[in-house]
């Protein structure tokens, strides 16, 4: 054997017993509860402090119940499958340590809000894309391409840097109140993936996109609770972005 | 049951199978099926960049571009699919440009560009800027702008559709050399309802990524089980180089999560516990730039001899502190704060613990250099394609270069999408489409659903660990006959475990039980081509490195290893290299 090149682990962290109360959903139903009642469970398992809350959730489906539905892929914090509301926030599960999150109470996992649940943490994302599709999200220019790159300043660059950043997780989306009780709203992602097009110096649809965001469903529906910028979890400003978007409907300057 | 007609049908919406879909969807009527919302996809978790040899910075051609994906391939590369990867290279990133790409810029305003290993001026004189970037995101944006265009262009998605089989017309390893064997569709599960639905096609194009969590460690997401590359060994088909994976140096310690060789492309150094700058001693021309291969072996070298640092000298230390805080901030921010994140480390003022993760399959479902997949070294499939790091065209050899992956994405998803597209154009109708086509599919998942509350003992997530820690302590960095061979024997062991299996949910909707179930079969078959391909192959060359046999021999095996799925296990053969220019020399950096 040649076993020299395991993976290593970092330090010892102590292992604890964690409690997670998630709420659940079966579409079909189970022999408790109707399809679609949603009801709360709680699961105990080993894990240490700095795992993620994605671990949890794993060791449960893993060791405990196989039937626990819930969306993954990266575990890093950049494909954007599994925005969850935990502990009354929203956030990545693979991106939330047990740590941070006070460990020795029970941690609270819910579905993101505003959108229907389809089972335990899944919820349907296509109202989500379907506003996202209607800002136009794509570079639109006239005239013909030129041979090489379109020239673009590093400081032109840097103008929409922030909301290139959005990993569609629908974090910002689900943690808007307006966009909860007001189903018109497309929510301040798609305003996020407007403003990364709106601000972009190659773009020529600006005006385009701001019509569509000048609409009744549109930015004038934020009332900056401030709620989609902490939930952000790649960190962008999403109120900021909202609000230069508002600004250049009011003065008509990009 | 339903049962759709499309004249292409594209299987995965990371960067290959996007970029297809654009190419195709303009001349042909198009589906994507994908297993993952499309944004979803691995290409995202791509980071530092993407080579071409652009100019923009410092004087480079393309021919040193195909000169360093060779040797960097340790001459396993077909050495015309590397002169098409890199001519390719510099409109396939200005398309991306155009499209509306955020690279980072020159102050000039053009596409700036950066070092990465094994990318040098010259023939090997020094590392030169190749990498067009955009901060340690370059994937993300590749990912959402092909996204982009796919939504500007309507193409039709498929989202959550799990395929599961490829239907050909008949048996291609019972067809005779020469005679055309066509392929007829595709068999998916929609995950939303439990549905199974019929996908008839002209052309089918595979871009279903790669198959890291055959290891433990690896920086490949929860989803990359090897699916595509499954489906065509269960259809007859061979699988090429699967010997060949990829060990990335710099995952985080004890976690696999990538950092980027960005990092060390911006002027990060790796030292062992005594701080010395070891890759000095390996590579003493381009140092903590050398291709990945070399570096990760150096690395776990340096652990082995016991200069390995942390409480347990496991693991050695990616040191960024000499940089300025706001150049770190600029240029690799999401990889600095995964370090913050995960393991409580301020690269700023802290080396980072790192060790190699498996990251990148080398091999992959062969092709030509238009897609068109070869069931045996020279007869192609009728209307079957396959792009990305499912595929092996072969670019990448022994040893895939950084920021040549989502270079083949780009160049041959491309090409693939274009040649499925003209043969379906060119085909009056597609292979007769069985009436039975789903009875494998809605077997399996009839059998596994029938496991609940059944008599089944194995859990699928023992099996999966007892496997993933097999490969990691087996078949990773260093290998040996007596290492394969223990893999080999718990492999076969885990494939009859697999037939015990019990799932527990019964559900029809969202089913990721079943899934994980299905996922796990794949990874087992995927291991078993791995370990036999480096069992046979007694030699080292490039990712695939034998203590045993611990250097190249060009003799004996500077061929493609081709490995088909047979009643009494895997079966190998081989099939030449393409050699043009560049005869095999000795790999020295």
């Amino acid at each position: 054997m040649t076993a020299t090149a395991e993976s290593p682990a970092v330090g010892e962290v102590q292992a604890m017993t964690v409690t997670l109360r998630i709420l659940r959903s079966k579409p079909e139903g189970t022999d408790e509860h109707k399809p679609g009642e949603q009801y709360w469970q709680e699961f105990q398992v080993e894990a240490h402090a700095t795992d993620r809350v994605l671990d949890a959730l794993h060791k449960i489906k893993w060791e405990q119940d196989g039937s626990l539905a819930f969306r993954r892929s990266c575990a890093h914090g950049v494909c954007g499958s599994d925005a969850m509301r935990i502990n009354a926030r929203n956030r990545l599960a693979c991106k939330t340590l047990l740590k941070d999150l006070n460990p020795a109470k029970p941690i609270i996992v819910e579905p993101i809000k505003g959108l229907p649940v389809e089972k335990d943490l899944i919820v349907d994302m296509e109202p989500f894309f379907a506003s996202y599709r209607e800002i136009m999200p794509f570079l639109m220019t006239t005239g013909s391409a030129p041979a090489r790159e379109r020239r673009q300043s590093p400081e032109e660059r840097q103008r929409f840097d922030d909301t290139t950043k959005c990993i569609m997780c629908a974090a910002c989306t689900t943690s808007c109140p307006v966009f909860w009780t007001d189903g018109q709203y497309f929510g301040p992602q798609a305003i996020v993936g407007a403003h990364r097009f709106i601000f972009d110096s190659r773009d020529e649809g600006q005006w385009d996109r701001l019509e569509v965001l000048n609409d009744k469903a549109g930015v004038w529906k934020c009332r900056t609770a401030f709620n989609c910028t902490e939930a952000c979890p790649r960190g962008i400003e999403v109120t900021k972005a909202i609000s230069e978007v508002k600004h250049a409907l009011t003065t008509g300057e990009i | 049951m339903t049962h759709h007609e499309y004249d292409v049908v594209i299987v995965g919406a990371g960067g290959a199978g996007m970029r297809a879909a654009l190419e195709s969807s303009q001349r042909a009527r198009t589906a994507v099926l994908t297993k993952l919302y499309p944004t979803r996809s691995h290409t995202g978790a791509a980071q530092g960049g993407m080579a071409a040899a652009l100019a923009n910075v410092e004087d480079d051609n393309a021919e040193w571009h195909v000169f360093d994906t060779i040797k960097g391939g340790d001459y396993l590369v077909d050495q015309d699919a590397a002169e098409i990867l890199c001519n390719e290279a510099i409109d396939a990133v200005l398309d991306l440009e155009k499209m509306g790409l955020p690279f980072n810029r020159t102050p000039e305003g053009k596409v700036d560009q950066r070092r990465f290993g094994g990318h040098t001026r010259n023939h090997g004189e020094a590392a030169v800027r190749r990498a067009c970037y955009s901060a340690d995101r370059t994937g993300h944006m590749i990912l959402q702008t092909l996204y982009q265009q796919c939504i500007k262009q309507e193409v039709e998605f498929f989202n959550e559709y799990y395929v599961l089989d490829l239907i050909l017309d008949q048996d291609p390893q019972a067809a005779a050399p020469g005679e055309d064997v066509s392929v007829a569709g595709v068999v998916a599960l929609e995950l939303s309802t439990g549905e199974i639905h019929t996908f008839r096609a002209k052309s089918v194009i595979f871009a279903t990524g790669g198959a890291g969590k055959v290891f433990k460690t690896t920086s490949n997401a929860h989803t990359l089980t090897g699916d595509g590359m499954g489906i065509a060994l269960n259809a007859g088909l061979p699988l090429e180089d699967m010997e060949f994976f990829q060990f990335h140096p710099t995952g985080l310690a004890g976690l696999g999560i990538l950092l980027s060789e960005a990092a060390r492309g911006e002027g990060g150094i790796l030292r062992n516990s005594e701080g010395e700058r070891f890759m000095e001693r390996y590579a003493p021309t381009i140092k903590d730039l050398a291709p990945r291969d070399m570096v990760a072996r150096a690395m776990a070298n340096e652990v082995r001899e016991g200069r390995g640092a942390g409480p347990h000298k496991d693991y050695v230390l990616l040191d960024l502190t000499h940089l300025e805080p706001a150049h770190i901030d600029e240029k690799l921010p999401d990889i600095t704060e995964f370090a913050r994140t995960y393991l409580g480390v301020e690269p700023y003022t802290e080396p980072v613990p790192v060790y190699p993760t498996a990251h990148y399959a080398m091999g992959g479902i062969p092709t030509t250099v238009q897609g068109e997949v070869l069931r045996n070294n020279t007869d192609t499939v009728k209307g079957l394609y396959a792009a990305g790091e499912c595929a092996c065209v072969s670019v990448h050899g022994a040893n895939r270069l950084g920021t040549n992956s989502l270079l083949d994405i780009n160049v041959f998803g491309r090409r693939a999408g274009i040649a499925a597209a003209e043969h379906a154009v060119a085909t009056a109708e597609a292979a007769a489409f069985p009436d039975d086509a789903a009875a494998r599919v809605e077997g399996i998942v009839t059998r596994l659903l029938a496991t609940v509350g059944g008599s089944g003992t194995e859990r699928v997530a023992e099996v999966r660990k007892a496997l993933q820690e097999t490969m990691d302590r087996n078949v990773q960095v260093f290998r040996d006959a007596t290492s394969l061979e223990e893999a080999t024997r718990v492999v076969a062991e885990l494939k009859e475990r697999y037939k015990d299996v019990a799932i527990h949910d019964r559900g029809q909707r969202f089913n990721t039980d079943l899934l994980e179930a299905i996922e796990l079969g794949f990874l087992l078959e995927i291991a078993e081509v791995v370990v036999a391909g480096a069992l046979a192959r007694q030699e080292s060359r490039g990712g695939h490195y034998r203590e045993d046999f611990p250097t190249r021999d060009d003799e004996k095996f500077m061929h493609h290893t081709m490995a088909y799925a047979t009643g009494e296990g895997v079966r190998l053969d081989t099939k030449p290299v393409v050699v043009t220019k560049y005869q095999p020399m000795e790999r020295k950096y």
